[in-house]
């Protein structure tokens, strides 16, 4: 192989390599639609329990911008249901963009799990003790006894009881939490673009007459842009009563039961 | 001058076009990536200091109700002393051996703290201790997060290392990048790895 050939050659396969290694390592799971605040995929949940967990659910997002989400699986796909939780929760993107302030309740039958996953946001308060506690209290005797549709209200209840309890707090301390920088135009090269506009338009203004109009013609309208992602997060859930993630992200807090 | 004012209007869209040429053709994307892996090895390193912040408080839980258990609660507390002393920082994440290291280290507190939870199974009045099961599920809480933060790192290093290494990220690592070589990564084997379940 001549030379020159070799390098890119030796490139792609290692590119080819990589990519191999990237899509065994991160097995591809499939997750269920974000249909509601309750997606019963493993239809364990009657339907009056369904809306009345779904009016609460409602109820704290409107009072605190928590995004709390209840969802049931038919299968963990051969994964932990740990694994499984932290990817769907950033899947769906449950909790506002920037404050990561979702939560998910998760309830795999099939496997006897059960799950609490907890948004970067809202570790502090919903913390791995008090998930725990919540699990071992109020959900597993009752899905010991096979009562999910109660073990999933009182653990509902008690999560959204916490939750609401620390609402200032919580806010404070997300507050604080330093945030990745927004996608696109970022402030700085808006800041530079506005100077180096100014500067030239400066310039101009000491030239000529004729140079007014010119002047005048770019001060009418000067290409302001704006990047996308700026100002803070999207609400969910605002568009016509269905409900959709607000770009929150999970880091693997909470914790998990068996029963 | 209203000749030189004429050439710089014509000039400032000239090397704006070439910067956002330049930038089109990926001359940010190596230190992007570069930025990106560093802090998730940032968060990685947050959260094994965790652990670490948790282990006094646990090996002080346990040794109230199992002070026969000096070795297991002794290779803990070394274990834990060498994990915070190999610290590994963004800079020496090139440097195979020295992650090796850290890796090592870590890998040693992991199964010491394995040993600890498993040994505390046979002490029913230990188990049973408010204050060590909201210890433990906060070690299992942040052995999880740590395999969440460790898989996030080992993502954003495939994705630095392979613009390293294809085009056209390639071109500026040979030109305006050539200092900059791949990071390490953890192994996957522990990485699949996970906490001692805990049955009640």
């Amino acid at each position: 192989m001549p030379r020159a050939l070799r390098f890119p050659a030796f490139a792609c396969l290692a590119a080819a390599l990589l990519l191999v290694i990237a899509a065994a390592g991160a097995q591809a799971l499939t997750f269920p639609a974000l249909s509601g605040r309750v997606v019963d995929e493993a239809a364990i949940l009657d339907l009056q329990t369904r809306s009345l967990i779904e009016q609460k659910l409602a109820e704290l997002e409107a009072k605190s911008r928590i995004q709390l989400v209840v969802v049931t699986l038919k299968s963990l796909q051969g994964t932990s249901i740990e694994d499984y939780g932290y990817q769907l929760g950033r899947h769906w993107g449950i909790g506002q963009k920037g404050e990561n302030n979702g939560a998910l309740l998760i309830v795999a039958p099939n496997e006897r799990k059960v799950r609490i996953e907890v948004g970067y946001g809202l570790e502090g308060t919903l913390t791995d003790a008090v998930s725990r506690l919540i699990i071992e209290n109020a959900i597993l005797p009752r899905f010991r006894a096979g009562d999910f549709a109660g073990g999933v209200t009182r653990g509902t209840d008690d999560i959204i009881e916490v939750l609401s309890g620390n609402a200032q707090e919580w806010k404070e301390r997300a507050a604080k939490r330093p945030e990745a920088a927004p996608e696109g135009v970022d402030i700085g090269t808006i800041i530079l673009l506005i100077v180096i506009f100014i500067i030239v338009v400066r310039m101009m203004s000491r030239g000529h007459g004729i140079r007014r109009g010119r002047r005048g013609m770019w001060g009418a309208g000067p290409p302001v842009i704006v990047p996308g992602g700026w100002g803070g997060g999207s609400s969910g859930g605002s568009s016509g009563g269905g409900f959709s993630g607000g770009g929150g992200s999970f880091g693997g807090g909470g914790s998990s039961g068996s029963w | 001058m209203t000749a030189s004012i004429r050439r710089l209007a014509l000039q400032i869209p000239l090397i704006l076009t070439i910067a956002v040429t330049l930038a089109g053709c990926g001359i940010n994307t190596i230190p992007t990536l570069e930025e990106e892996a560093k802090a998730k090895l940032a968060d990685v390193n947050n959260q094994y200091q965790r652990r670490a912040d948790l282990v006094p408080n646990l090996v002080e839980t346990v040794r109230g109700y199992a002070k026969q258990e000096r070795e297991t609660l002794e290779a803990v507390v070394n274990a834990r002393a060498k994990a915070t002393s190999v610290q590994i920082t963004p800079d020496a994440a090139t440097d195979p051996a020295k992650f090796k290291q850290f890796q090592d280290a870590q890998r040693e507190l992991s199964s010491a703290l394995g040993r600890l939870i498993a040994v505390s199974e046979s002490y029913p009045d230990l188990k049973s201790n408010q204050n060590f099961l909201a210890l433990q599920s906060q070690l299992e809480g942040t052995e999880n997060r740590i395999a969440v933060a460790r898989r996030d790192y080992i993502e954003a290093v495939r994705a630095y290392n392979t613009e390293l290494r294809t085009f056209p990220g390639i071109l500026w690592a040979k030109t305006l990048y050539a200092g900059h070589k791949p990071m390490e990564t953890f192994t996957v084997a522990e990485d699949v790895r996970r906490p001692p379940a805990v049955k009640f």
